[in-house]
């Protein structure tokens, strides 16, 4: 099936299996490998990609429902080199160790500040429950979330 | 010309966020399964349903003829590759032919039978459906004890005991100290079998170059030089013709601490189709087919005075060793022994353990590796003395301290332990909790019907893993510090960090070592074809014993400096500060620039000196490390839903100096995480088939953010005297800390009840049923 979409402002048109799944089509046509493929049953939020806005799991959604669709990466978020307010909390706070999880919480954590850009501690572990980290036990997560939003409220 | 950066600002010490994260952040990082190469294929693994079967048959035809499909591998084809190896040798160790792939039976759910190899993963998947396995199945025993039990199911035929190995350690006059007692205290505990479950499941790209006669094996893994030696020789290949490469690797907690049938399958594939192959472990093979952790039923027996002095300590400890050894899995109950008496001052103790085969995936080191174990039995054990002679729990911890003017302190266990002061964070704990007003909050409360626990753990751990003699494979560590022409840094790594943040910590030693920027230096890990060999990242010590080698790498270096400092600057009277080498006399200086432009033009040499700029260092450690810490944590429950709150989580640490406070609390977070999950979530279960029932992330409960509490973390700081940085470790304190602190908290809010144990993982529906019952 023939699907056009937008990764990160690019323009994709591309003859895909309608089995593809979205995470693999975003890997392995766009070459995109940030997004990383944590359980395959969406419980671990490690393929969390921006879809029209709105933070889904990228491995279990087939590549042809993402027709038409504007998507965002973690790839697309730093600007001409210049990080996202939300990466750069994650280094600051430390919010990361092996890093498998941290595109998809850096999405995860997005889609937070988007949705209320000031949240509370429980607000942002409530908004992180789909996301699991096996490094950190979240609380530098935490913190880079809140960073992040005191940050943008400058 | 690049210019190094010269600083007087220090490094060690601060609070200083990491090197490796801006690839990680962006997205931009390699890990395994991003590896792409022309001609790639991928594989998949068919595995056993049953826990133990005869193969009849494998019909494979479908499959060969199946779409984008190359060819099918089964037991048969990999008969002439090595077994998977055990690392430990032991007296009387049974150790089972452990194949790459099954050949007449299968031991456990998810054991490789066979592999399909298509140019697609999607056609590889689709045809591995299409094998037609006949199966005998046969029956099995999940269950150690049950294993142990007569007439129980032989998991490997010719051992019909189901016993693996038995290790006997006596210290002291145990007997004795029993006769003298005036109160022994016994109890059944259990530490549970926990998934590792690293973010990044296993994975591997091989890549046979033929007309080279060389294997490129990129895997995810702790340890890649051991891989190298074991798989190469699996293969019957040259060491020197193999290059493994550990690329990103999302995390590993001992489970990646291995070498595994699908790293040698791999290799074996490449050089049979002559192509690069690919192979990502799915989540469910993650959990059925990568080490489980714990898995230990331990029996306690506790001697004691009336006055609470500890006389001595038994343990028979029964550990699930599953359906063969992995690497190390016949030593992990060993180091429980080790540490059986923990921080405390008593000088008599037996040690039996017998590991047991069962139809499950085998046990190995996680997170901690028999250090949680022990700490949890004898943590556990002392809560239940003080229980039974109406002692606190703090004040009977404090009175069987070793005490800081013992040390180094023999143990009974025949370690020394380095350095120690007990009492300090577990008081230090005390008063950050507030203990003597929540005592009185909580005998109020006890009047009010309501449940609130304070539970303590002290716990010590072996660390900087170890003096050679003390393990398997080498326990010293590699370094190479290298000026490079221009004056930067490039520092080669044996460790093989995988998130703990070496690249940053390890820049901080150099940069402070040489005067220099932390710019100036990078630090590379885990290619065999660019680092000299080392041992890799586990049981704390990449750090303490990896930062040694690094250390000394680097004074080797700094005297070479010297001499072409004193031969530049013509004076016998030099020192080496701030990136430069000054003359003391005259002050004039010549930057690291200059001196490595001299080192490496070599138009002059300094006496007995040799072009270049390059140390390399393998340091043995004397001794392990014995960090120690204090865990409290305090609970409120629910009596309706049997829901644990905690209200407060306090961990005092104790790692010896510390270079990076930023990266130390992350390690405990992530420790103290592991360890509530066990407490409080994890087990993975087994039916009594051998099926593996929590095998995906829907049934097997890691933590999630909002299930974490806000952990309170401080430090003392105690430097270890083995190494000249005084660090000890504390990649896995957090969790060898804290899940007695909270199974004790737990059964002291419900001691009212007369609850003198439970077993992990607390869970609500677990304390529910005890409320239940005695209300």
């Amino acid at each position: 099936m023939k699907i056009n979409l937008s990764i990160n402002g690019k323009s994709y048109s591309q003859d895909v299996e309608p089995r593809l799944l979205l995470i693999h089509f975003l890997r392995e046509v766009a070459g995109l490998t940030g997004t990383h493929m944590g359980c395959e049953t969406s419980l671990c939020g490690a393929c969390t990609v921006e879809l029209n806005g709105k933070a889904i799991k990228s491995c279990t959604m087939f590549a042809v429902q993402a027709n038409g669709a504007e998507i965002v990466t973690v790839e697309g978020l730093a600007n001409n080199g210049k990080l996202d307010p939300v990466q750069e909390a994650f280094w600051n706070e430390h919010g990361l160790q092996c890093g498998f999880c941290t595109p998809g919480m850096i999405m995860a954590s997005k889609q937070i500040l988007d949705r209320n850009p000031s949240p509370t501690e429980e607000e942002v572990r409530h908004g992180l429950e789909g996301n699991v980290c096996r490094c950190t036990g979240y609380q530098h997560i935490v913190n880079a979330v809140k960073a992040a939003a005191a940050g943008a409220g400058k | 010309m690049a210019t190094t950066t010269t600083k007087t600002e220090t490094f060690v010490g601060k609070r200083i966020r990491r090197r490796e994260d801006p690839r990680l952040i962006t997205g931009t990082a390699t890990y395994v399964e991003d590896i792409q190469m022309p001609g790639m294929h991928y594989a998949v693994i068919l595995r056993s349903p049953h826990a133990a079967a005869r193969i009849r048959s494998i019909d494979t035809k479908k499959a060969v003829s199946a779409p984008g499909v190359v060819c099918v591998f089964t037991g048969k084809d990999t008969k002439g590759v090595g077994a998977v190896p055990c690392g430990v040798a032991m007296p009387d160790l049974r150790v089972p032919q452990h194949t790459i792939l099954a050949t007449e039976r299968v031991y456990f759910v998810g054991h490789p039978v066979a592999v399909v190899v298509a140019r697609d993963r999607y056609l590889a998947r689709d045809a591995a459906d299409l094998i037609e396995v006949d199966y005998e199945v046969l029956p099995a025993v999940a269950d150690p004890e049950k294993a142990l039990a007569k007439g129980a199911p032989a998991v490997h035929p010719q051992w019909p005991d189901n016993v693996a190995f038995t290790y006997h350690q006596d210290g002291g006059n145990i007997d004795k100290a029993f006769a003298e007692a005036d109160v022994v205290v016994k109890q059944r505990i259990v530490s549970q079998r926990l998934v590792p479950m690293a973010m990044e499941t296993r994975g591997v790209v091989a890549e046979w170059r033929g007309a080279d006669r060389q294997l490129n094996l990129y895997t995810s893994t702790q340890i890649p030089h051991l891989v190298r030696t074991i798989v190469a020789a699996m293969l019957g290949l040259e060491e020197n013709r193999m290059r493994v490469i550990a690329p990103e690797v999302g995390g590993g907690f001992g489970s990646k601490l291995n070498v595994y049938a699908e790293e040698a399958l791999m290799g074996y594939v490449s050089m049979k189709i002559q192509k690069p192959v690919k192979w990502i472990e799915s989540r469910r093979e993650n959990f059925t087919c990568t080490i489980h952790g714990r898995g230990h039923v331990d029996y306690y027996e506790v001697a004691a005075k009336r006055d609470g002095t500890i006389l001595g300590i038994k343990l028979k400890l029964i550990q699930d060793v599953g359906a063969y050894h992995q690497l190390l899995t016949p030593l992990i109950p060993q180091l429980s022994v080790l540490m059986m008496p923990g921080l405390y001052n008593t000088q008599n103790i037996r040690g039996d353990i017998i590991g047991v085969f069962t139809n499950c995936v085998p046990t190995d080191a996680y997170r901690g590796a028999g250090r949680p174990e022990a700490t949890h039995g004898i943590e556990r054990m002392v809560d239940i003395l003080a229980a039974e002679l109406k002692m606190d729990p703090a004040e009977i911890r404090l009175k069987n301290f070793v005490t800081k003017d013992k040390f180094p302190y023999p143990t009974a266990t025949g370690l020394m332990y380095d350095s120690g002061d007990y009492a300090t964070p577990l008081k230090k704990a005390l008063d950050l909790v507030g203990y003597v007003k929540l005592r009185q909050e909580q005998a109020d409360l006890r009047k009010q019907g309501k449940y609130m626990g304070i539970g303590i753990s002290t716990y010590g751990e072996i660390c900087a893993i170890g003096p050679s003699p003390a393990t398997p494979a080498g326990g010293w560590e590699s370094a190479t510090v290298k000026i490079e022409p221009s004056g930067k840094v490039t520092i080669l790594t044996g460790a093989c960090p995988h998130g703990q943040g070496e690249e940053t910590t390890f820049a901080q030693i150099a940069a402070d070592e040489l005067g220099v920027g932390l710019d100036d230096i990078l630090v590379i890990r885990g290619d065999t074809a660019v680092v000299q060999y080392g041992i890799g990242t586990f049981g704390s010590r990449a750090t303490a014993v990896g930062g040694t080698a690094l250390y000394y790498a680097l004074q080797d270096l700094k005297a070479k400096i010297k001499k072409f400092g004193e031969m530049l600057l013509e004076s016998d009277d030099v020192s080496l500060m701030i990136g430069q080498v000054i003359d003391n006399k005259s002050g004039k200086a010549k930057t690291f620039q200059e001196i490595a432009g001299a080192a490496y033009r070599a138009l002059k040499l300094p006496p007995n000196t040799e072009p270049g700029l390059l140390a390399t260092r393998f340091w043995e450690p004397p001794n392990f490390t014995f960090p120690f810490g204090a865990h409290i944590v305090v609970t409120d429950i629910d009596d309706e839903t049997g829901q644990i709150k905690i209200r407060r989580y306090v961990a005092v640490d104790d790692c010896g100096n510390i270079l990076n406070p930023l990266i130390v609390d992350g390690q405990v977070h992530g420790g103290v995480a592991q360890g509530l999950g066990q407490a409080l979530w994890e087990q993975a279960v087994y039916d009594d088939n051998g099926q593996l029932v929590t095998g995906e992330l829907t049934d097997y409960a890691v933590p999630r953010a909002q299930m974490m509490p806000w952990i309170e973390s401080h430090h003392t700081c105690t430097p270890s005297p083995i190494n000249p940085l005084g660090v000890k470790g504390v990649g896995e304190a957090g969790t060898i800390g804290c899940s007695p602190a909270v199974v004790n908290s737990v059964v002291d809010a419900l001691s009212p009840l007369g609850v003198r144990h439970l077993d992990m993982p607390l869970t609500p529906e677990k304390i529910w049923k005890v409320v239940a019952k005695k209300n």
